[in-house]
C-alpha cells in the first residue's frame, strides 16, 4: 500500500489551505524550497505548500536513495576494496604458483584437465583462474557484496534513518540490490579481465588449447566461449546474490548474512556430492557452477549451461520476492 | 527467536534432503528369485543329461508376463546377469538366467554354443518357461520369450533363435558373425582360410576353461582343434568347419525373430564387422544394429543405455509397446567432458536405417607416400602392439581417442601413408578401404602378412590411433583392403594415416625374417553416413517449466503480505495538526505488549515531552511514528496523513530515535551529505545543522574516531537538516555535558518557536520540565498523564517546607490564617495556602522557632512520576 505511492505521480502538489497563515512567512524565510507553491485561498489567508499526501513538497519518493548515491557509500568503504584487492590479486597470485611449482603435467591422471593446459597461453589462464575461482572465492566475493548491503545498514543504525527519511521499502531494496549487483558483477569481471592481463604478461598469448584433446581453438572462437564462460558465470552467481540479500533483509548481523549465504553454498556442494540422490541433485543451487566448462569442448555444449542458468535464475526470483516481502512485513527495530 | 527459525530451516532442509536420500535410494520394488537346477537332455543322440544351474525372477507385479532368457558372456555365469535380470523383472517380464553347460555350477563342458549342445539346452529352457504359471503364451508350449546376451550369450541368441521358432525377439551383443572369421580375420576378404590367427584372443578363449588339466571342461574335440591349431597358427579345414557351425554364420538366414544387435566399437575380438555380417544376414527379420563405446576391449560399458534399449526392443517386440524411436542404426560417440559429472559425455547419433560398413556415401582422400620396404623381424619379435587382449576387459589400456594413448609400431616394421591435412571434419562411420600392392622381396612359401591401421594424426604431428584395432591381411600382390571398422571423427587440419605393420602382438605373424615392399595403388576410399544425427539432448520439461513457477510463486509471495491490511481510517483528519495518535497498540512477537491503547495529541508550535520510565514503550511509539515497525491496532496521523513504511508525509517529519546511526567510514560531513541526497528532498540546511552539531573540524573526520556525544549531536544534526516541520528526538541530552544541554534546550525552544513542533522522549522529569511546554507520561505501554506542564508538573500552590521540627511546624501552622492544609511531607511538611502568601506562612514558622531550611514550590506530577519508577525498581 504504502510502496505503491512511489508510484504516483507527484509532478502537481495538492495544496491544502492552512488554518494557520501565520506560519507560511515563517517558513519560507527558513527554508529554501524548490517551486514552492504559495496561493491565496478563498479566506484570503496564505496557503501552506505541502506535497501529495501530506509529503514535503521537494520530496520524491523517486530521488530517494539514487544508485550513485548508495554506489559511493558502498565504494568508499574498506572492506569493497579489499574483495576487489584479492580478486585482482589471485591471478598474479596463481601465475607465481606456476612460476615457482613449474608448468603442470598432463601425465597424471588425477590432474583436473584445465590444470594441465593451463599454462599453455592468455587464454588459458584465463579458463583454468574462472575453475579455481568459482566454486569459493567468487561465491564469498558475490556473498559478501549482496549479504552484507542491507544488514550492514541495520548494523549501524542508518537503516532506520533512510526509511524514516523516508525512502520507500521496496525502493530501498530495489537501489541497494542494483548497486549490489553491479558490484557483484564487476568483482566476476574484474577477475577473468586480470587474469587475462597477467596470462599475457606472464604465459604470452596462444591459442586455446582445449582440455582432453589436443584441439586449440582460433582466437575468435576462443574469446566468444571465455565471454560465454564469463556471462554463464554471472548468471549462476544470481542464486546466490539472491539468496545472500535475503539473508542480508533477515538478520541484522553482515557476517551472518554474508557467512549464511556461503554456507548454504557450501552445504548444497556437500549434498552434490552424495550420488545416491541420483538426478534430484540436478535441482542443487551449486550443481551446474561448472556446466560453463562445456564451453571448453570442441563443440559448444548448451544443455548444461542452459539447465544452470534457468536454475540459478528461477531460484533467484524465488529468492528476491521472499526478499521483497520479508522486508516490507518487518518490524525494523535495530 | 529468530534464531529459533533459523534452526527449524536448518530443520526443515535437513529432513528435507534425507527424505530425497531415501526417496532417491528406496523407491525399487523387491524382485523375488528362486534358485532351481533344471535337467536338460543334449548332445548330437540326446543322450547326455546335463543338470543347469538357472534363476528364475518372476515378474514384480505378478501375473503372467513375457519371458526373457538371460544368457552370459564366456567364462561367466549366471550371476553376471542378476541386475539386468532384477531390472527386467521390475519391468514386468519374467526372466530366466541360467549358468550354460560348462560354466559355473552348472554340469557339462564347454562346446561354444554348439547346436548339438548349448541350442538344445536353451530350447528345453524355453519347454520349461512354458509351464511356468508367470509367463505369457503365444500358444500351449510356446511362451512369450526374448533371449538376450553378450558375447557368447550374444552368439547363443542368434542361434537359439535360428533353431527355435518359439523365440519371439533377440538382443545379441558384442558377439560374432562367424567365430572362425573373428579367429582368422583377413581384410583381403578371401576368408578364414587365409586369414591371420588372432592367437591372443584365441589363447584367452580356449585356455580360461583350464584348471588342472589344458583342456579343463573344454569339450575334447574343441580343445584338441584349437591346440592343433595354436601349435601352427594356422586354421585347419575342419576348425574352420566346426567354428562355422558354431557360429550364427550357419543358420542366420533362418533367424525370424526380430534382433537388435549392439556391438562394441572397442573390441578387437568381435569388431563391428562381425555384426555388420549378422545385420546383412538376418533377412528375415527386422535388424537394428547399435554401435557402443563398449566392448572386450573395455571403453565405456553404457550400461544403462544398452540395457536401456534391449528393454525397448523387448517392450517392443514382447510387449507391444511403441516402437524405438530411434531409427534403425545408433551409433554412441564421445563428446567432451559433462561439466556436471565430469565424464567423457557419450551422445547417441542415430540414423533411419543401418547402411553396412560402405556408408550412405564414400569419400576419397589421397594418400602420399612412396613405395616402403618393412622388415618382417625373425621369430615375428619384437612385435607392434595395438591391443592388449585381455587386458583392455580390466580396463588397463586406455582406448578412447578423448584419452588419447600411442599405439607402438616399431621403425622399419611399418609403411605409413598419410593424407594431406583435412580442410574440413571428417566423420567415418564404416569401414575404409584402400587399394593395397604387397611385394616379397624374397619370394618364400608363407605370403606377406601384414597388419593395417588406421591413425589421426594431429596438426602438432603427434599420432594416435583413431581404434586400437588392427585388420591383419595375408597378400602378396595387390587387393582391395578393408581397413579395421570404426565410427571416427578426424577433425580438420589433421591427417589420416594408414599404418601396415609386419607384426601385432595379438596375432601371429612368420616367424622367418622377410622384408616387403609396401605401396598404395589408391585412394582412401572413406564410408561417410551422413544421416546419423545426433539429436540434441532434449532438455528436461523444468527448464521452461522452473521459470515460469518461480515467476509465479515470486508475484505470489511478494503480492501478498503476512501483515492484515488494516481498513483505511475513519474520520477526516486535520492537516494542521502535527500528531495525532489513537487507540495505538503494538505487542512484540515474543508477548511483550509494548503499548497498549495510547492515544494523544501534539499541537503545532509545542515542545512535547514523552516522559516514561525506561520500558514505558516510549522508543516503540516513536518507531511506529518513523513507520520502522507496525502498529497492531490504532494509528498514527501526522498532519492528517497516517503513518505507514515509508509514507510520503514522513519527509516532513525528523527524527532521532535510540542513538545515532551513521557510516563509520565517512566524515560527520559527508555522512550528512549522503543522508541528505539519499532523502529524495530539496536543498538542506547544512551549514545550520552544522552549526547545531558545534563538531568544528572534526566533521571531516571519519564518524568512527567520534566521541559518543559527537554522534550524538551529529544525529540530531542530520535530524534538523531539512528543517521538518515535527522533529522528534529520542533522549537527545543523553550523553552531552551540562552546556551542551542547555545549548541543545535552547535550540529546542527556538526552533519550536518559529512555528514548528517538537517532541522529546524521555525518562527524566526535570529535563521535561525544562524544556517542555506540553508532557505525555507513559507507563508500561499506558498513557498515564497528558497536558500543559504549567498544569501537570508546575506549582499547584502547594508548598513544601523543609524542616526538622515537623511536630512543631504543623502546630505553628495549624494556627495560621490563611491555611487550607498541612501535612507532614519528607522531609518536612507540604502546606496548601489559602490566601497568605508564602512569605507570610516562613515569617510565620520563623517567628514560631521552627528551623526553616528550605522552601519549595510542590509538584504534582513529581509525585506520580517517582511512583511509578518505584513501582519499576
Amino acid at each position: 500500500m504504502t510502496e505503491r505511492s512511489e508510484g504516483i505521480k507527484k509532478h502537481a502538489p495538492v495544496v491544502t489551505p492552512s488554518d494557520e497563515g501565520g506560519l507560511m512567512t515563517e517558513r519560507s524565510e527558513g527554508i529554501k524550497r524548490r517551486a514552492p507553491v504559495v496561493t491565496p485561498s478563498d479566506e484570503g489567508g496564505l496557503m501552506t505548500d505541502v506535497g501529495r499526501r501530506g509529503a514535503d513538497p521537494s520530496y520524491r519518493p523517486r530521488r530517494t536513495l539514487p544508485l550513485r548515491v548508495e554506489a559511493v557509500r558502498q565504494l568508499r568503504r574498506r572492506r569493497t576494496w579489499i574483495a576487489f584487492a584479492v580478486l585482482l590479486l589471485l591471478p598474479w597470485v596463481l601465475a607465481a604458483a606456476f612460476k615457482i611449482g613449474g608448468s603442470p603435467s598432463g601425465n597424471d591422471p588425477n590432474t583436473p584437465g584445465l590444470v594441465t593446459v593451463a599454462t599453455t597461453g592468455a587464454l588459458n589462464f584465463t579458463a583454468f583462474t574462472l575453475f579455481a575461482s568459482v566454486g569459493f572465492l567468487l561465491v564469498v566475493a558475490v556473498a559478501l557484496f549482496c549479504g552484507d548491503t542491507v544488514a550492514s545498514e541495520a548494523g549501524w543504525a542508518s537503516l532506520r534513518y533512510l526509511l524514516a527519511a523516508p525512502v520507500p521499502r521496496v525502493r530501498l531494496l530495489r537501489q541497494k540490490l542494483i548497486v549490489a549487483l553491479s558490484l557483484s558483477a564487476l568483482a566476476v569481471l574484474s577477475l577473468p579481465v586480470m587474469a587475462m592481463i597477467t596470462g599475457i604478461y606472464v604465459f604470452g598469448w596462444a591459442r586455446l588449447r582445449l582440455p582432453a584433446t589436443d584441439t586449440a581453438l582460433p582466437n575468435g572462437t576462443a574469446l566468444t566461449r571465455l565471454l560465454i564462460i564469463v556471462g554463464y558465470t554471472l548468471v549462476s552467481e544470481l542464486v546466490v546474490a539472491a539468496l545472500a540479500f535475503l539473508l542480508s533483509v533477515t538478520t541484522d548481523s553482515p557476517l551472518g548474512a554474508v557467512g549464511g549465504a556461503v554456507g548454504l553454498v557450501i552445504v548444497s556442494n556437500i549434498i552434490d556430492a552424495v550420488t545416491a540422490l541420483g538426478h534430484w541433485r540436478e535441482f542443487l543451487p551449486t550443481h551446474w557452477q561448472f556446466a560453463w566448462t562445456d564451453a571448453l569442448q570442441p563443440d559448444l555444449v548448451w544443455t548444461g549451461m542452459v539447465k544452470g542458468m534457468v536454475l540459478s535464475a528461477s531460484y533467484a526470483v524465488i529468492f528476491l520476492a521472499l526478499a521483497v516481502r520479508r522486508f516490507r512485513d518487518k518490524d525494523v527495530v535495530s | 527467536m529468530r534464531r529459533g527459525r533459523a534452526a527449524a530451516i536448518a530443520c526443515a532442509a535437513v529432513v528435507l534432503a534425507g527424505a530425497l536420500t531415501w526417496a532417491a535410494v528406496d523407491d525399487e520394488p523387491r524382485v523375488k528369485a528362486t534358485d532351481q537346477r533344471i535337467t536338460v537332455v543334449d548332445g548330437p543322440k540326446n543322450d547326455q543329461h546335463v543338470t543347469l544351474d538357472t534363476t528364475f525372477f518372476p515378474p514384480v507385479r505378478g501375473g503372467r508376463g513375457p519371458a526373457v532368457l538371460l544368457a552370459h558372456g564366456f567364462g561367466g555365469s549366471k550371476d553376471d546377469t542378476r541386475s539386468q535380470a532384477e531390472d527386467l523383472a521390475r519391468h514386468g517380464y519374467a526372466v530366466l538366467t541360467w549358468s550354460a553347460r560348462g560354466f559355473g555350477q552348472s554340469g557339462g563342458q564347454i562346446t561354444l554354443d554348439s547346436p548339438d549342445y548349448d541350442v538344445k539346452d536353451v530350447r528345453q529352457l524355453v519347454d520349461w518357461l512354458a509351464r511356468r504359471p508367470e509367463v505369457r503364451l503365444d500358444r500351449p508350449g510356446d511362451p512369450r520369450v526374448g533371449v538376450a546376451g553378450q558375447s557368447y550369450g550374444g552368439a547363443i541368441s542368434l542361434l537359439a533363435a535360428a533353431y527355435d521358432a518359439r523365440i519371439d525377439a533377440i538382443a545379441p551383443q558384442i558377439t560374432w558373425y562367424d567365430l572362425a572369421d573373428a579367429l582368422f580375420p583377413d581384410a583381403t576378404g578371401k576368408g578364414a582360410a587365409n586369414g591371420v590367427f588372432k592367437k591372443a584372443w584365441a589363447g584367452i578363449f580356449f585356455t580360461s576353461g583350464a584348471s588342472s588339466t589344458a583342456c579343463g571342461r573344454f569339450l575334447p574335440s574343441l580343445c584338441s582343434m584349437y591346440q592343433k591349431v595354436a601349435e601352427t597358427g594356422r586354421p585347419t579345414p575342419e576348425a574352420i568347419a566346426t567354428l562355422h557351425r558354431d557360429s550364427p554364420a550357419s543358420v542366420a538366414g533362418r533367424i525370424h525373430a526380430p534382433t537388435l544387435l549392439v556391438q562394441g566399437q572397442t573390441d578387437s575380438l568381435f569388431p563391428l564387422d562381425q555384426s555388420d555380417r549378422n545385420a546383412r544376414a538376418i533377412t528375415g527379420a527386422p535388424v537394428r544394429t547399435v554401435w557402443y563405446q563398449g566392448g572386450h576391449d573395455g571403453g565405456d560399458p553404457e550400461t544403462s543405455r544398452v540395457d536401456g534399449l534391449v528393454t525397448g526392443w523387448f517392450d517392443h517386440y514382447l510387449k507391444g509397446g511403441p516402437p524405438p524411436d530411434d531409427g534403425g542404426f545408433v551409433v554412441t560417440r564421445t563428446g567432451g567432458i559433462d561439466s556436471s559429472t565430469q565424464r567423457v559425455t557419450i551422445s547417441a547419433a542415430s540414423a533411419p536405417r543401418y547402411p553396412g560398413l560402405s556408408g550412405t556415401t564414400r569419400r576419397s582422400v589421397p594418400l602420399g607416400g612412396e613405395q616402403v620396404t618393412v622388415q618382417n623381424p625373425a621369430g615375428g619379435s619384437p612385435s607392434s602392439i595395438s591391443s592388449m587382449p585381455g587386458l583392455g576387459l580390466l580396463g588397463a589400456l586406455p582406448s578412447t581417442p578423448a584419452t588419447g594413448g600411442v599405439g607402438v609400431d616399431l621403425p622399419g616394421q611399418s609403411a605409413t601413408f598419410d593424407s594431406e591435412p583435412l580442410d574440413a571434419p571428417l566423420q567415418l562411420t564404416g569401414a575404409a578401404q584402400v587399394r593395397l600392392r604387397v611385394k616379397a622381396v624374397k619370394p618364400s612359401s608363407e605370403p606377406p602378412t601384414l597388419f593395417a591401421k588406421v591413425y589421426d594424426v594431429g596438426p602438432d604431428g603427434q599420432a594416435s590411433p583413431a581404434r586400437r584395432i588392427a585388420a591383419p591381411l595375408r597378400l602378396d600382390g595387390t587387393a582391395q583392403v578393408t581397413l579395421p571398422a570404426m565410427d571416427y571423427r578426424f577433425a580438420a587440419g589433421h591427417r589420416i594415416r594408414l599404418v601396415f605393420s609386419t607384426t601385432d602382438m595379438g596375432f601371429a605373424s612368420p616367424a622367418r625374417p622377410a622384408a616387403y615392399q609396401v605401396s598404395v595403388e589408391s585412394p582412401l576410399s572413406v564410408p561417410v553416413d551422413p544421416a546419423l544425427r545426433t539429436p540434441p539432448a532434449p532438455l528436461p520439461w523444468w527448464v521452461w517449466g522452473f521459470p515460469v513457477i518461480a515467476v509465479a510463486a515470486g508475484a505470489v509471495i511478494a503480492a501478498t503480505s503476512r501483515r492484515r491490511r488494516r481498513p483505511r481510517a475513519e474520520g477526516e483528519a486535520d492537516a494542521s495538526t502535527p500528531l495525532e495518535i489513537r487507540g495505538l497498540t503494538k505487542r512484540y512477537k515474543n508477548g511483550y505488549l509494548a503499548v497498549d491503547d495510547l492515544s494523544f495529541r501534539v499541537e503545532r508550535g509545542q515542545v512535547c515531552g514523552l516522559l516514561g520510565p525506561n520500558g514505558a514503550g516510549k522508543t516503540t511509539t516513536l518507531r511506529m511514528l518513523m513507520g520502522l515497525i507496525h502498529p497492531d491496532d490504532g494509528e498514527i496521523r501526522i498532519f492528517g496523513e497516517p503513518v505507514r513504511p515509508g509514507a510520503p508525509v514522513l519527509s516532513r517529519l525528523g527524527s532521532f530515535v535510540e542513538g545515532p546511526g551513521f557510516l563509520p567510514h565517512l566524515s560527520g560531513r559527508d555522512n550528512l551529505e549522503l543522508y541528505w541526497k539519499a532523502a529524495g528532498r530539496g536543498e538542506s540546511h547544512m551549514e545550520r545543522a552544522l552549526e547545531i552539531a558545534g563538531l568544528g573540524d572534526a566533521v571531516r573526520r571519519p564518524v568512527r574516531t567520534y566521541s559518543q556525544g559527537m554522534r550524538q549531536r551529529l544525529a540530531i544534526a542530520q535530524a534538523m537538516l531539512g528543517l521538518p516541520d515535527l522533529l522528534v528526538l529520542d533522549e537527545p541530552t543523553n550523553g552531552l555535558d551540562p552546556p551542551q544541554i542547555a545549548e541543545m534546550r535552547e535550540v529546542l525552544v527556538r526552533y519550536a518557536a518559529e512555528g514548528r513542533t517538537v517532541i522529546i522522549s524521555s525518562h527524566l522529569l526535570a529535563e521535561v520540565e525544562q524544556t517542555c511546554t506540553d508532557v505525555v507520561v507513559m507507563h508500561k505501554g499506558r498513557l498515564v498523564a497528558a497536558g500543559p506542564v504549567a498544569e501537570i508538573a508546575g506549582h499547584d500552590g502547594a508548598v513544601v517546607i523543609g524542616t526538622p521540627d515537623v511536630d512543631r511546624a504543623l502546630s505553628v501552622l495549624t494556627a495560621l490564617e490563611g491555611i487550607e492544609h498541612a501535612e507532614p511531607y519528607e522531609p518536612g511538611v507540604l502546606v496548601r495556602v489559602n490566601g497568605s502568601p508564602p512569605s507570610a506562612v516562613v515569617a510565620a514558622l520563623v517567628g514560631g522557632g521552627v528551623a526553616v531550611e528550605r522552601v519549595a514550590p510542590h509538584r504534582r506530577l513529581e509525585d506520580a512520576f517517582l511512583a511509578l519508577i518505584g513501582e519499576d525498581s
